[in-house]
């Protein structure tokens, strides 16, 4: 198990109801965090045009995750 | 140089930051916010911005289109928390010696900012709804 912290912006964090949590997660990939805070706030949303960063350095899907590792997740983005 | 402000954006200000001797001009674009979209009515938006990397990905994108279209000086700003009808969301400016480099680099920063930055937009109908623009897929996260 490692120790994540999972930070949502925008539409994602609405859906948490919170802005970040420290979770422990038995995970591997920044897509394992996904999809395993997605279960956790009952969603079923596909990565899409979603984006991950960790530790505030963009990041694929198949990044590996270690322990004390802080993620973040994007939803689509829209400026301009 | 890109920034994030969460007041007014001093444009005279950022006009006079790309001034250059060697510039033959100035070619800029002003991203304002419009009172409908997809035929709802607009009241105002709200930008939520994640600023660290936003910043480092906006500094990124005009090292780009300097490579591509080379320039002499590049500003932009984006916007962050509410704004109203008429507001400008978003300022790009780029000189060059010759036109065809600043249009073509403003038009490279702003279609990349749009899509690559970590940045939201959020917005409030006059009917009081609201919605994430290119959210409508997230609905159920």
């Amino acid at each position: 198990m490692k120790t994540i912290t999972v930070k949502y912006f925008a539409m994602f964090r609405e859906h948490a109801g919170v802005s970040e949590e420290a979770l422990e997660l038995d995970v591997a990939t920044a897509l394992d965090v996904f999809e395993q805070t997605r279960a956790r706030h009952g969603s079923s949303e596909p990565t899409g045009h979603c984006k991950v960063a960790i530790n505030d350095e963009m990041a694929d899907w198949t990044a590996r995750v270690k322990d004390g590792d802080i993620v973040l997740l994007f939803p689509p983005v829209a400026g301009g | 140089m890109f920034a994030i402000s969460d007041i007014d954006i001093a444009v005279d200000e950022l006009r006079d930051h790309v001034k250059d001797p060697g510039s033959g001009g100035v070619c800029v674009f002003e991203g304002w916010v419009r009172n409908q979209n997809e035929g709802r009515a607009v009241q105002r938006l709200e930008y939520e911005v994640y600023a660290p990397l936003a910043i480092v990905e906006g500094d990124k994108v005009i090292a780009e289109a300097n490579e591509r279209f080379p320039f002499l000086e590049a500003s932009c700003v984006h916007r962050s928390g509410l704004l109203e009808i008429g507001d400008c969301a978003v300022w790009v400016g780029v000189s060059a010696p010759h036109r065809d480099e600043a249009f073509k680099a403003c038009r490279y920063i702003i279609d990349e900012i749009k899509v690559r930055l970590p940045i939201w937009k959020k917005e409030h109908y006059v009917d009081g709804d609201s919605g994430w623009v290119n959210c409508e897929r997230c609905a159920n996260v």
